[in-house]
């Protein structure tokens, strides 16, 4: 046993008590069972289940934004104010995967080296593997576990994002969006899509020319919406810096306390438990359909034989479908 | 701690992927190497977590355990490789993190490369290394050649 174990943990050298470990705040178990996630391994289900009684206590903050936009600096940022309030911080860091070869150069963390040490702070990056949304399909999961391991608040960042990659509002409580100055004129401002989602807006890079146009902006595109019980802030930062951040988190705070008092909070944390009902059935699904489409099966074989390319994709998709029920009356 | 690693236990699922960190350790600002070797990597489909510069040993491994990673790449070009790859071994071994494998490169002379692969580096891959050489070494699992 090494001196970086919590002291009363005792370790089965064959069989590892990840839950139990996980729950006693040990590092190992936490990033060895975010792997299982990543890897969809079945034990991570049954993990994720086990510590369910253990979660819904962290706060949930989700940062996105386009890519070079500042996101992984303003997380950096944030976690030290978190910190500097003396509570312990999970990070998750999404970079996207190669379609081609699944590799990825997850560089999230160069950011965020200064905290490595501080053991209030556990940092994970993770390769998107292939799920679009900007997240990975293991990340409901690593905030599950993160949460069960105690951390008081949970920052989920997406990779770089356009317009319309929206998954981070089902998995957060408060979502915060991190544009740039000169990203855009009026018309993009009142495009649908991401802008709609934002609790909080941080025009970063404030230190450059046009932040405070681009703060305009989005204010007019605000002010337009229709009203809502939360007005989300529109904050000006520089997250390398350091100028700005403390509004940005009294914001996130702010967001956090409205939910709370609105009943906001459970409503969200329905719609995240019904949104994460879907993905896991599409995601199993989406499994099937590939095993179906790929494997031995009437549908693959005559995919494979397609000698005239004249298969109909919608007959091929009902008997995919078909072979579901089929297979659960056999059960 | 009975961790079953992918490289010592052979597996490797559908959804499984290598995870390796790379860093460049110390007060060594050369970087050009190792984000070509990350790169390689990642071509070669493997999840490289990019650490950055002026790591200190504990700093690399309590970012290889926090990320799980099934090996660690370190690049240096100061003349430190003496003290900081050992340091880094050492720690791994005092964190039971023993099976996280660790690999090296940059301006490494000869003799220095044996001692450190005597102490349980796997690979020490010098200036001239083909990029082709590190995925094959990625795909014998972080073993060095027969």
């Amino acid at each position: 046993m090494g001196p970086g174990y919590t002291a009363g943990v005792s370790y089965d050298e064959s069989e590892m008590n990840l839950a139990g470990d996980l729950l006693a705040g040990d590092v190992r178990a936490l990033a060895r069972a975010i792997s299982l996630a990543e890897d969809r391994d079945p034990q991570a289900t049954a993990l994720v289940a086990e510590l369910q009684a253990h979660t819904g206590r962290a706060h949930l903050v989700g940062v996105t934004g386009s890519p070079g936009g500042g996101k992984s600096t303003l997380v950096d940022a944030l976690v030290r104010v978190i910190r500097e309030r003396g509570r312990t911080v999970g990070v998750i860091a999404v970079d996207p995967s190669s379609p081609f070869t699944g590799g990825a150069v997850l560089g999230d963390r160069v950011r965020m080296s200064r905290h490595t040490l501080d053991k209030g702070v556990f940092i994970r990056s993770m390769g998107a593997r292939g799920h679009l949304g900007g997240l990975a399909a293991a990340t409901r999961e690593a905030i599950h576990l993160l949460d069960a391991s105690g951390r008081d608040v949970i920052v989920v960042e997406t990779v770089g994002v356009g317009q319309s990659e929206l998954e981070i509002s089902s998995l957060c409580d408060t979502v915060v969006l991190v544009l740039m100055p000169e990203s855009g004129d009026a018309v993009q401002s009142i495009k649908a899509g991401i802008l709609e989602i934002a609790d909080v807006y941080v025009v970063n890079k404030a230190d450059l020319s046009g932040a405070e146009k681009a703060r305009r902006l989005i204010q007019d595109a605000v002010a337009m919406a229709p009203k809502k019980p939360w007005q989300p802030p529109i904050l000006l930062a520089s997250a390398v810096k350091e100028e700005g951040i403390g509004p940005v988190w009294e914001a996130i705070e702010s967001h956090r306390a409205f939910l709370r008092q609105s009943g906001g909070l459970e409503e969200r944390r329905r719609e995240r438990l019904k949104q994460e009902v879907i993905a896991l059935v599409a995601e199993s699904a989406r499994d099937d359909a590939r095993r179906a489409v790929e494997g031995d099966t009437p549908v693959g074989r005559l995919l494979r034989d397609n000698r005239n390319g004249r298969l109909n994709p919608y007959s091929l998709a009902a008997d995919v479908r078909a072979m579901r029920p089929a297979r659960g009356a056999e059960n | 701690m009975a961790v079953e690693k992918k490289v010592a236990a052979g597996r490797r699922g559908a959804h499984q992927k290598w995870r390796v960190l790379t860093c460049k350790v110390g007060l060594d600002g050369h970087d050009r190497g190792v984000k070509v070797v990350s790169r390689a990597l990642r071509d070669a489909g493997v999840e490289v977590i990019y650490a950055g510069l002026r790591q200190t040993p504990e700093m690399v491994v309590e970012a290889a355990i926090q990320e799980d990673v099934d090996a660690i790449g370190v690049s240096l070009h100061s003349g430190a490789h003496m003290t900081l790859i050992p340091r880094i071994l050492e720690l791994l071994k005092e964190r039971d993190a023993s099976e996280i494998i660790v690999f090296g490169g940059g301006i490494i002379p000869e003799d220095d490369a044996l001692e450190l692969k005597r102490l349980g580096v796997a690979e020490i891959f010098g200036p001239g290394t083909s990029l082709q050489a590190i995925v094959e070494f990625v795909n014998r699992g972080f073993q060095q050649a027969a």
